[in-house]
């Protein structure tokens, strides 16, 4: 019962980065993009913490932490830098 | 024995539903009209959908709880901010709202 | 209110250190050695160790630049608002998904967008910045910019753009709290 559910969640989150991943694609401005891609990298989060439990090792929280750490700044920098305007 | 099957079953519950609100978001991404009501979108779905599967991974491992609480902790901070960021970057970017309203706007001359 | 005790061994008493600044520098190093040892997952002497050495450096030298525990109130009332705070805000997560879900699942999309204008009581930066991410993560809005005493939010199912009324709805509930940790 528990491995059906765990399965399906998987399935969902994947679900969940394809529709991300359409609005990255998509546009049609640079700040949508970069709205999409904040979404897509808090669903990789999720996506390691899955990793961690079907591996079951903990070495992935610390990447997930990371990683977690990481796309912030790089949102905050693209942000910044998309404050001087577009087109 | 039977404790931890109930734990289990309901990390998995809890799984499920972080990953359903995450789907939500994105489908909200897709259809939102606007930057500003895609991020609205985004964020909230995302928070709590990252929160409850944290959240479930905690309660089918138990002795990964307090670094997945530092985990919980940090997106609850970051994720609201770069959002914030981000639709303040695009308002001054001079992204149009879809609005029936624009305070900003109509006071960015006395304030610049 | 002077809660030192722990900042004696990071070798702050020598030298006439005004006690606002060793209070920072004590929360600084409580919340450091906090974080490290829940990062690392346990209180081994070795871990125990570097937490205290490496929190204490950065208590010692940054005190003054990474201050943004200083305006917390430290008291029982502060605590306890603290806890009513965010079981509020959770029950407002909630809520605010649930809404979401109905909104993007409904076909024909029922939103009314606006940008409105509210206005805040509190000083401290901190304080203000738990205000704007509490309205960020609750139903329908989503804080744009704070200028002054005032935020500017855009709101999905904007009800009401005037200022008072907004405020009175967005605000004041999460600010009730606030006042209390943050007064």
């Amino acid at each position: 019962m528990a491995d059906l559910l765990f399965t399906l969640a998987a399935l969902v989150a994947a679900l969940a980065f394809a529709l991300a991943a359409w609005r990255f694609v998509k546009g049609p401005r640079a700040t949508d993009r970069v709205v999409a891609f904040d979404a897509l990298t808090i669903i990789s989060v999720t996506g390691i913490v899955l990793a961690a439990l079907i591996t079951g090792r903990s070495i992935y929280l610390d990447v997930a932490l990371i990683y977690a750490l990481l796309s912030f700044l790089g949102v905050i920098v693209a942000a910044r830098y998309l404050e001087g305007g577009e087109e | 024995m039977i404790l931890e099957g109930v734990l289990d079953t309901l990390g998995a519950l809890s799984l499920l539903g972080g990953t359903v609100f995450l789907a939500l978001g994105g489908l909200g991404l897709v259809r939102m009209p606007d930057v500003y009501n895609r991020i609205q979108a985004g964020t909230k779905a995302t928070t709590l959908g990252t929160l409850l599967v944290l959240l479930g991974a905690a309660l089918i491992v138990p002795s990964w709880s307090i670094k997945l609480l530092l985990i919980m902790l940090f997106l609850m901070f970051t994720n609201p901010l770069s959002s914030q960021v981000l639709a303040r970057a695009a308002h001054r970017a001079g992204v149009p709202p879809v609005a029936s309203k624009d305070c900003l706007a109509e006071d960015a001359e006395d304030l610049a | 209110m002077s809660d030192t005790g722990t900042s004696t061994q990071t070798g702050l008493k020598t030298g006439p250190i005004a006690p606002p600044l060793r209070r920072l520098a004590t929360r600084l190093f409580a919340t450091l050695l906090l974080f490290w040892l829940m990062l690392n997952g346990s209180i081994s002497p070795a871990t125990l160790f570097t937490g205290v050495i490496v929190a204490g450096a950065i208590a010692v030298f940054f005190a003054r630049d990474l201050s943004f525990l200083s305006g917390f109130n430290l008291t029982p009332e502060g605590i306890g608002a603290a806890f009513l705070f965010i079981g509020y805000f959770l029950k407002e997560l909630v809520k605010a998904n649930l809404a979401l879900a109905t909104l993007v699942l409904t076909p024909s999309l029922p939103i009314s967008p606006a940008i409105v204008k509210v206005r805040t009581r509190l000083t401290d930066p901190v304080g203000r910045l738990l205000l704007a991410n509490a309205i960020t993560l609750t139903p329908g809005t989503l804080t744009c910019e704070i200028r002054g005493d005032h935020l500017y939010v855009h709101w999905v199912t904007a009800r009401d753009t005037e200022l008072d009324a907004a405020t009175a709805e967005i605000v004041a509930e999460f600010e009730r709290y606030l006042e209390k940790m943050y007064g």
